[in-house]
């Protein structure tokens, strides 16, 4: 973490769709992600945002360029480790809850942990546990998705992504199907998975206030990169305490 | 693997109906499976136990497989020596006492000699051709089942009557003769003989009642001039599936030709094997057909849990886990159905059994022959579980292939 070897790099990554006429959902992006940093995408509906997002999160493979994962090169790889590195390293939260309909929050968050395989039931049940307690939902460990309102399920999400301990956090509009006092909920637990945890989160939002609260804000035009800054957080998420205020030495 | 188990089970919790709709496809698949196997193997064996009733499971004959090596050819050392006559053969089985003998010393089974014939049966100016067989009653009577078909008198009467003779019933009625009545008995050699009919028999092979007498074998013997000759040894095991390698050892050991039940009805057994064949293939069409059932409700799920598909590869789950959800759903229906489809086929089976038939002709009644195996359970369960698993498999191949991003997408 500390051997100044990014996290994740993009590295000329375009994603081209083929077909009669092909479609560039991304073109030549290169941004390198550090620990420990809180990244928000912004840019308009269909600037390639999302599609940027399934590259970083080996859920769809670049055309031409590479990702690298702590500065390993995913290209090798075939889907199976792939799949293997998303359950390690990478932990997805996307705009609408997607949890197992018929799992419970507890199970749904155990689900990831039971296909790593490396804790016994109990730890696991435990830990799952702790994780929902921690993002207010203790009290609703036991019911289905059904049962929950959309803030619920969305913490659960982000629960259930955090369950193997991944040092990246992918979230594609986490809260863009949330009210306000949902997303404040979630941008907050998402800011301490970041300041209290060291993990870096990469969020996409069409929320300007979402936005303005992070770190750093790369702005996608067209599937390029129109911009990326580093900012002060501080002034725009309401209750968005300065406590976020630290270290963000980052370009 | 306990956690696709889970993930398989919650998919078939969820649709009750629709799974037991399949899991009574395979279980109906299954039964009528174990029912119809049990049908057509019970009565083939019935058909064989009847036939083999009648037949000797070995017999002897005088004959041999080729032809005699002449002595000039043993003499000459050629390739080939043309337009010899051949030596003429007493016919008839050499040392028939000695070979009867050694059979009776550890031969499994009973051996009765036989004198085969042609006769020709004189009656009121009617004449019948007949096969005459001349036997040893007591050795005879172990070997057949002719004691149980006698109608009148009983084989035991042609040792105390002279020149005594037992006939078919159809013999009786072409000749219009009854027991008790005399008939004149000319053979091929010209043997002319009075005969005293002392009881006739009902096989129900037509053949054997309108053709066939019997009479003892030293008479046989007289009329066919053929002092001590025996050309015919009937054999009949303990152990009737013992007869082809035990014919062969007797065709070696004595030189003469044994057939076994199961050459002597080749044409038969090749029927037999054809009817297995289709039986087979129907068994295989109605569980492949049960297959197209668990294939349907596959399909659909896959269909229904593309998102949950989607979250789980998402998530880190390799397709190789997705296919093992489905074909676990489809091998858990296939099993179950099995289960259930051998109780419903054994229920099939008791009840058929039940089902009495009378035949006009005999007004004996008769029910169906069926036969109770394991390996129809095991066979009819074991392909009902194949195609389970090639019905899961292949709906769930295809949507472990689902790209993620697609739906993922498709939901936004
Ligand atoms: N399967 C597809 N076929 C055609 N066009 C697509 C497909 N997927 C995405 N696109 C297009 O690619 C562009 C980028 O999409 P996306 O990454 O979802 O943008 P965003 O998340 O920023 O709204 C959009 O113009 C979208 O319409
Ligand atoms: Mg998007």
């Amino acid at each position: 973490m500390t051997d100044g070897t990014p996290l994740l790099e993009a590295r000329g990554v375009t994603r081209i769709l083929p077909g009669i006429v092909p479609v560039t959902l991304v073109e030549n992006i290169s941004i390198v992600f550090g620990h420990g940093e809180f990244v928000s995408i912004t840019g308009p509906s269909g600037s390639g945002k999302s599609s940027l997002l399934y590259l970083l999160g080996l859920l769809d493979v670049p055309t031409t360029g590479e990702v690298f994962i702590n500065g390993v090169s995913t290209a090798e790889l075939n889907k199976t480790e792939r799949a293997e590195t998303r359950l390690k390293t990478i932990g997805f939260v996307f705009q609408f809850h997607f949890l197992l309909p018929e799992f419970s929050a507890l199970d749904n968050v155990m689900l990831p942990m039971r296909k790593l395989g490396l804790r016994d039931a109990v730890e696991m049940r435990e830990s799952a546990a702790g994780l929902l307690s921690a993002l207010g939902l203790e009290e609703h460990l036991h019911k289905r998705p059904d049962q929950l309102s959309g803030g619920q399920r969305q913490r659960v999400a982000v629960a259930r992504a955090l369950a193997n301990d991944p040092p990246l956090i992918l979230a594609d509009e986490p809260t863009g199907s949330l009210d306000s006092r949902s997303t404040e909920q979630v941008f907050h637990i998402l800011k301490k998975i970041v300041d209290n945890e060291g993990r870096t989160v990469i969020a996409v939002t069409h929320e300007m206030d979402f936005a303005a609260a992070t770190e750093r804000r790369i702005h996608l035009v067209d599937g390029r990169v129109a911009q990326d800054e580093a900012q002060s957080p501080a002034s725009a998420m309401r209750g968005g305490g300065p406590e976020a205020l630290g270290s963000h030495a980052q370009s | 693997m306990h956690l696709i188990a889970d993930i398989a089970a919650t998919h078939i919790r969820g649709r009750g109906r629709q799974t037991f709709l399949s899991i009574a496809g395979v279980a109906m698949g299954v039964g009528f499976s174990i029912m119809m196997a049990s049908l057509m193997q019970g009565s083939q064996e019935d058909f064989i136990d009847t036939l083999i009733d009648t037949i000797p499971h070995i017999a002897i004959e005088d004959e041999e497989r080729h032809p005699p090596v002449q002595p000039a050819s043993m003499t000459f050392d050629a390739v080939k020596i043309e337009g010899l006559r051949p030596r003429e053969k007493l016919r008839g089985i050499r040392n028939a006492d000695g070979i009867i003998a050694s059979l009776e010393s550890w031969l499994p089974g009973d051996v009765a000699p036989n004198l085969t014939g042609q006769a020709v049966i004189r009656y009121a100016g009617k004449d019948l051709s007949v096969t005459v067989v001349g036997i040893d009653v007591d050795a005879e009577r172990l070997v057949s089942t002719i004691d149980d078909d006698m109608r009148e008198g009983s084989l035991d009467d042609l040792n105390t009557t002279a020149n005594g003779l037992v006939v078919g019933d159809g013999v009786l009625d072409r000749l219009g003769a009854k027991v008790g009545d005399l008939v004149t008995v000319t053979s091929p050699v010209g043997v002319v003989r009075k005969f005293k009919i002392v009881g006739s028999f009902h096989t129900g092979a037509v053949a054997n009642d309108n053709g066939l007498g019997y009479t003892l074998l030293k008479t046989a013997q007289v009329i066919q001039d053929k002092a001590n000759v025996v050309n015919r040894i009937r054999i009949r095991l303990d152990d009737v599936n013992a007869s082809t390698p035990i014919a062969a050892r007797l065709e070696s050991q004595f030189g003469y030709k044994a057939e076994s039940w199961e050459e002597a009805n080749e044409g038969l057994m090749e029927a037999f094997l054809i009817r297995n064949i289709i039986m087979f293939t129907v068994v295989a069409a109605i569980l492949i057909v049960a297959g197209f059932g668990i294939f349907n409700i596959i399909s659909q799920i896959t269909h229904e849990k593309a998102h949950d598909i989607a979250i789980m590869k998402s998530l880190g789950f390799p397709e190789s886990d997705i296919i093992r959800i489905f074909v676990i759903e489809g091998l858990a229906i296939g099993a179950a159905g099995s289960l259930l489809g051998c109780v419903f086929g054994f229920a099939l089976c008791q009840a058929l059994g039940q089902v009495e038939f009378e035949f006009a002709a005999t007004t004996e009644v008769t029910r169906l022959p069926l036969m109770y195996s394991v390996w129809h359970y095991a066979i009819a369960s074991g392909f009902a579980l194949g195609s389970a698993a090639v019905a899961g498999w292949l709906p769930a191949r295809n949507a472990a292939r689902l790209n993620p991003v697609d739906i993922i997408r498709g939901a936004a």
